[in-house]
């Protein structure tokens, strides 16, 4: 009886967070409707692919070269032609936003072409530089492939000396979705861990009840894990359905195995709950708490983790801050176990980092606590 | 005239904002912290490329490819490779993005005028950066090969880009007054948000009740205090972005300020609708939550609107920081107009107008 007295009290406790939890109605909110909205934005609303852009027209010559020219940027399936205006007009467009380029076919462009020349002006909406680049690009691609199908009706065939023969292992096909929406579920998975966490801890120290639990026999490390415990489950419980989303919602591919995704979400759960509780207890206050969570964990996670942004092109000190947010070893993980497949020889260093924050950071929050009730 | 009763709750609702340190350090230091880190983070250049080359040939042409490709500005390293497992590897462990390939023929090929191919394997897991350096690539290569032929015969035409407004295309110049729009709303948003709601678990919401205080005096010095900070913030970045980033600030201010006001007015309607509605903090601060992402990532900060579905697009006339990132960017960049200031402004007074009215109903009919 006496040996099993701390077990049942450990369950006991374990039943009674639970409980709470599930009765909590925000619960549910941030554990699945939030998720499931996050999934939705980040497969439908963010698309990195190169789409169709809009863009105006000026033509100020009347060869045939010229005409045929613009058809080509008519008949483009990457552009959206909204306007055949003088330049002035178009840069009033330009400016409202209605159109984010202009092809400037200039005057003599006929009489260039027939000499061998001819030069188009392209003008882009620098505002906008991702969209500037790629109309820039395939505003020259259009115009050489039409100079070329020229070339080739002329007479002369055309074989490129050097050619690339490129292919897109993991992602042929190139979806960002593809990597967004796992990338995602580092996010949710760190909007359970650290700031649903953070906020319900803090209301309790709040409130008062933090302390009336810790006057309960419980031992310390044992009452973080009643504290824990919960929120991993739903978590993990989370993910799953995330996962589920992902692969039948939004058609991405799953070439891993379902352990190897259980792993990795488990370990990376514990860095996150760290995170949590150590800002509830360091914090007690659920403003400060929620706060904080935001811009430690789920900014970070969002924007320094690898999910959107290539962390190699940033600048050098923000890089050596991306070694300190955990999700910055998971995604890499995610990414390869939807898209790639099992690669433990990948996982098992990055697991054992996030096993080392999470050490630390429980480390932390036993420190904080003790102090907190001395 | 603002009234004595008025005037006393704003100066009591500033108070009970700057009171608590830690408090006071939430309001002034994330907006910096978001500005420099996550300024510098949001980069959807490619930059600091790793390309792997397992180079079968060693032949003057392979070689050439691969001292061009080195001396690109964007290319950070180039990694030698030895052997087809090799190349499987470099890319799987994500040591390179990209990994080229020439054959033991690729050389003389050239030099034949058979064409020569030059393999190349992308990670697709970076799918977005995979697809810029495959730019990068095609380009080189094809300098290369026009430099193969002895005389170009039909090498016609070309065409001239100008990047207006952004001359250099920096991903800077377009990120910053993108995050004055996403600063401004999350900072209004958590303050607005949890005032209400605050009092209510706190129990001084009844206390409020039995005050003089009118209904529109409570949300009007609710809403002012953090409208202010929002004013201060978006100050801060008007004064360090031309000053330290050296971004152009080409627009009208003072129109600038008027739509701004508007906003933060939209943003703080929706802050206590969300305050109104809620009975504890926690509640508070999730529904901000829930409201803040879509905001943002529907703002066209992570990723352009024209990239939408239609659909969603439309999902888009009804979030605020949407429209505002247009009239920063125009302000900061294009010397925006009035007019499309304005026609970019009075959707943003509308769903103040929208959401001021029916978060002043719903604490009204909370009242009985």
């Amino acid at each position: 009886m006496n040996i099993s007295l701390p077990l049942r009290r450990f369950t006991a406790m374990l039943v009674k967070e639970t409980r709470q939890i599930m009765r909590d109605p925000s619960t549910f909110l941030i554990a699945f409707a939030l998720p499931v909205m996050l999934l939705f934005l980040m497969g439908y609303g963010v698309n990195l692919d190169a789409s169709r852009s809009r863009i105006g027209l000026s033509v100020q010559d009347s060869s045939g070269a010229a005409l045929s020219l613009a058809g080509a940027y008519q008949q483009s399936r990457y552009f959206d032609v909204r306007a055949v205006a003088t330049v002035p007009e178009l840069k009033r467009q330009l400016v409202a936003g209605d159109i984010r380029g202009i092809i400037v076919i200039p005057q003599d462009f006929g009489r260039e072409v027939a000499r061998g020349g001819g030069i188009i002006q392209v003008i882009t909406d620098g505002a906008l530089p991702n969209t500037a680049s790629f109309i820039a690009a395939y505003a020259e691609g259009v115009r050489a492939g039409w100079a070329m199908a020229r070339v080739a009706d002329s007479g002369y065939s055309r074989v490129p000396p050097i050619s690339v023969s490129g292919r897109f292992w993991f992602n042929p096909e190139l979806a960002s979705r593809n990597f967004l929406v796992p990338g995602s579920i580092a996010v949710v998975m760190t909007m359970i861990g650290s700031l649903l966490t953070a906020l319900v801890v803090a209301r309790e120290w709040e409130r008062g009840t933090m302390e009336a639990l810790m006057a309960t026999p419980i031992g310390m490390s044992e009452f973080l894990l009643t504290k824990v415990i919960p929120y991993f489950l739903l978590g993990l419980v989370s993910m799953t359905l995330c996962t589920l989303f992902a692969i039948f919602q939004f058609g991405v591919p799953f070439r891993g195995s379902v352990l190897a995704l259980f792993v990795i979400s488990s370990v990376y759960l514990v860095p996150a709950l760290g995170q949590g509780l150590l800002i509830s207890s360091v914090f007690k206050n659920q403003f400060v708490a929620s706060q904080v969570a935001l811009l430690t964990a789920f900014m970070p996670t969002m924007l320094l983790s690898g999910f959107v942004f290539e962390i190699s092109s940033m600048p050098r000190i923000v890089q050596a801050a991306t070694y300190l947010v955990p999700a910055r070893y998971l995604i890499p993980q995610l990414q390869t176990v939807f898209i790639a497949g099992d690669d433990w020889s990948l996982f098992l260093p990055l697991m054992a980092v996030l096993l080392a924050f999470g050490f630390v950071l429980f480390l932390l929050c036993v420190r904080a606590t003790q102090r907190r009730i001395a | 005239m603002i009234g004595f009763r008025l005037k006393a709750t704003i100066i009591k609702e500033i108070w009970a904002i700057l009171r608590d340190p830690r408090a006071r350090l939430i309001l002034i230091a994330p907006p910096l912290v978001q500005l420099f880190l996550f300024g510098f983070a949001s980069t959807m250049e490619v930059n600091n490329i790793r390309i792997g080359v397992l180079d079968l040939d060693g032949g003057r042409w392979s070689r050439e490819i691969v001292e061009r490709l080195a001396g690109s500005p964007n290319v950070k390293e180039i990694v030698p490779l030895h052997s087809d497992a090799d190349l499987r590897l470099a890319i799987d462990r994500q040591r390179v993005i990209v990994a080229l390939r020439f054959d033991p023929h690729f050389s003389s090929n050239v030099s034949a005028r058979r064409g020569g191919v030059v393999g190349a394997v992308y990670d697709g897991r970076r799918s977005n950066a995979a697809q810029i350096v495959s730019g990068y690539i095609e380009r080189i290569v094809g300098e290369t090969g026009a430099i193969s032929l002895p005389r170009t015969p039909t090498a016609i035409g070309g065409s001239v880009a100008t990047h207006w407004f952004n001359p250099n295309l920096k991903y800077l110049w377009f990120v910053m007054p993108a995050l004055v729009s996403v600063i401004a709303a999350v900072s209004v948003l958590a303050v607005v948000s949890q005032s209400v709601a605050r009092e209510r678990e706190l129990g001084t919401y009844d206390q409020l009740m039995v005050s003089p205080l009118r209904v529109h005096e409570i949300l009007i010095g609710k809403m002012l205090p953090p409208i202010i900070v929002g004013l201060a913030n978006v100050t801060l970045f008007v004064v360090l972005l031309p000053t330290i980033f050296g971004i152009p600030l080409t627009g009208t201010l003072s129109l600038f300020y008027l739509a701004l006001f508007f906003y933060l007015l939209a943003l703080a309607g929706i802050g206590m609708l969300i305050s109104v509605i809620s009975a504890t903090q926690q509640q508070a601060f999730l529904g901000m939550f829930a409201i803040a992402v879509p905001m943002i990532i529907l703002s066209g900060y992570a990723s352009p609107i024209d990239n939408m579905p239609a659909w969603l697009r439309v999902i888009t006339w009804f979030n605020p920081p949407a429209w505002f990132l247009t009239i920063s960017e125009g302000t900061f960049l294009k010397a925006m107009p009035v007019g499309e200031v304005f026609s970019n402004t009075w959707p943003l007074i509308l769903i103040a107008a929208a959401t001021t009215i029916s978060a002043s109903a719903l604490f009204r009919s909370r009242m009985e």
